[in-house]
């Protein structure tokens, strides 16, 4: 559906010349919701924007749903736009037009007659749960229900494509969790190929299927989320992952734990998938003399399968432990000795 | 009693002054609003960043709208008389005033419309591009609409301002209510001709102002 080659972003300032983008290479299927995450600065907010055209990349081709977007122009370029639907962070909603003549900008936009208009306005709607609110303006309504809005907004021309350039950043965790169900279900019911930037882990966790890691321009590291999240390999990556696997005081925590068990090693597991079900734990209690402790665990769900972590401190024997660490590796289960205390 | 505190107010003349007044005021306001509003629009569509940018063309534009701006108004008729007789025919009457009332207002008015439509989100214009707008779709649909209320504060402003032109251009023979008071009031040492019109013209201010206030409040959904 997408595809991106050899493209670079360059942009020239007194200064000197800024990459933006680098060398980005990048498939993506129809049907997938695909992140790619990132700090400010990365070049994701350059790289989605090459996607519709806002954006012309200086070296490279970018190819979406069939239109070369980076070569085309005029009105080939505004027709394959309205393929190519984008919802933005600070939703961008026209505050003079109500909830209903926003929805309807597109279609107007497209030549669509009135009355057909107004049928498609109803349907999106009721889509994104706006049911009731259609004549408020945009200053009456809360973050999400803008963002809903701005959904809606998107959807109006049956794109091919969403682009989602932070649309959650700027919304509470709660509002968050509801947009993304919503993005998601879309996905689903539509077929719509989903292409989304954030900073936020988060988001990629709970629905992307694959997950490019930007840093300096480049992709550092990409692959289904799972396997991401299960074999992180890029530093960047592993912060990324840090910031959903573990709370935040759970470094603090193991700290404190370490000193609290001074004889033993505290062990972080990271299980995924079906392996998250083994009754790992009570084979390593009847098989080896050790005492296991759990300290902290927690389970998270992505697109592809869950992926869960688990602090233990295994105590005993020096031998017996180091056997135990053996057997744990022995399963197919990330171990890392975190403690030798 | 208006006869006792007013003996040298004429009414009919009077009347007839204060229609030249809002005809003079109506007509230049009209104008000055569209031509103001297409020279903002070149002004802002012109400058860094936007749809058209264009250096060259922004910087004519933008000095004709300063040094329009910063003539003094009536500097700028006795400049314009070979220009209004050429058009007009005369520079005698109240249409013989329009020219300059125009080419008065419409810069000052034109750097009004450019700060309102900088004031709309970036965002919003590109994400009408993000769906495949024009940029007549984008001038009529998001620019204009937008900056609609800006607009009309502006044209209130300007159109206040019109007034006291009005007034200024009666004195090299336009008409209306400063002629009015400058002919019978002044010259003749009638200070209540003078204060009459002093008070239809406060009047007819305050009228606009409301109308204008009021319509801003409408259109202003924010």
């Amino acid at each position: 559906m997408i595809s991106i080659k050899d493209v670079k972003k360059i942009y020239s300032s007194k200064k000197g010349q800024v990459k933006a983008v680098d060398e980005v290479n990048l498939e993506i299927k129809e049907g997938e919701i695909f992140g790619v995450i990132g700090y400010s600065g990365a070049g994701k907010s350059t790289l989605i924007r090459m996607l519709n055209g806002l954006e012309l990349p200086t070296q490279g081709s970018v190819i979406v749903a069939g239109n070369e977007v980076s070569k085309i122009k005029g009105s080939k370029l505004r027709k394959a736009r309205q393929e190519i639907s984008m919802i933005f962070q600070h939703f961008n909603l026209l505050w003079s037009r109500s909830v209903r003549d926003n929805i309807a900008f597109p279609l107007e936009i497209a030549g669509v007659p009135r009355q057909e208009r107004l049928k498609r306005v109803d349907e999106l709607i009721k889509l994104v749960g706006l049911d009731g609110r259609e004549d408020a303006y945009p200053s009456q309504l809360s973050g999400g229900q803008k963002q809903r809005v701005g959904i809606a907004r998107a959807l109006a021309n049956n794109p091919k494509v969403l682009l989602c350039d932070e649309a959650t950043s700027a919304l509470d965790p709660q509002t968050t969790d509801s947009i993304l169900d919503l993005l998601v279900d879309i996905n689903e019911r539509l077929g719509l190929t989903i292409v989304l930037i954030t900073h936020e882990m988060h988001v990629i966790r709970k629905i992307c299927h694959r997950v490019a890691v930007m840093e300096g321009g480049r992709i550092v590291e990409i692959g289904p989320v799972l396997d991401v999240f299960k074999n992180p390999k890029a530093t960047i990556t592993k912060r990324f992952v840090q910031q959903v696997t573990e709370p935040e005081e759970t470094k603090e925590t193991i700290d404190h734990l370490v000193d609290l068990y001074p004889r033993g090693k505290v062990v972080q597991l990271g299980f995924v998938g079906e392996e998250a079900e083994q009754p790992l734990i009570t084979n390593l209690i009847r098989k080896f003399q050790v005492t296991v402790n759990i300290l902290q665990g927690k389970i998270s769900q992505t697109q592809n399968g869950s992926y869960g972590t688990l602090f233990i401190h295994v105590d005993g024997d020096a031998e017996e432990v180091a056997k135990a660490i053996d057997y744990i590796q022995s399963q197919q289960v990330g171990v890392e000795v975190i403690s030798n205390a | 009693m208006l006869n006792e505190w007013f003996p040298n107010v004429k009414w009919d003349s009077m009347w007839e002054a204060t229609m030249e007044t809002l005809y003079m005021t109506a007509i230049s306001v009209i104008a000055t609003f569209i031509l103001g509003a297409i020279l903002g629009l070149l002004l802002f569509l012109t400058s860094k960043g936007n749809i058209w940018e264009n250096v060259a063309v922004n910087k004519v534009i933008s000095a004709f709208v300063n040094i329009f701006r910063s003539i003094p108004f009536i500097i700028l008729i006795v400049l314009l008389i070979p220009f209004t007789k050429f058009l007009i025919g005369t520079m005698i009457g109240e249409d013989a005033a329009l020219p300059a009332l125009i080419i008065g207002a419409a810069p000052f008015y034109a750097r009004m419309v450019e700060i309102g439509l900088r004031e709309i989100d970036k965002g919003v214009i590109e994400a009408a591009k993000s769906m495949g707008a024009k940029t007549s779709t984008i001038i009529w649909k998001v620019l204009l609409p937008e900056s609609m209320p800006a607009l009309v504060s502006g044209i209130t402003v300007t159109a206040i301002a019109l007034v006291g032109y009005t007034a200024m251009a009666g004195v090299i023979g336009a008409g209306g209510l400063g002629n009015l008071a400058y002919l019978e009031g002044f010259q003749r040492s009638r200070n209540d001709v003078t204060l009459m019109a002093t008070i239809i013209i406060l009047i007819i201010v305050f009228i606009i102002q409301f109308i204008g206030d009021l319509i801003t409040t409408k259109l202003d959904k924010r």
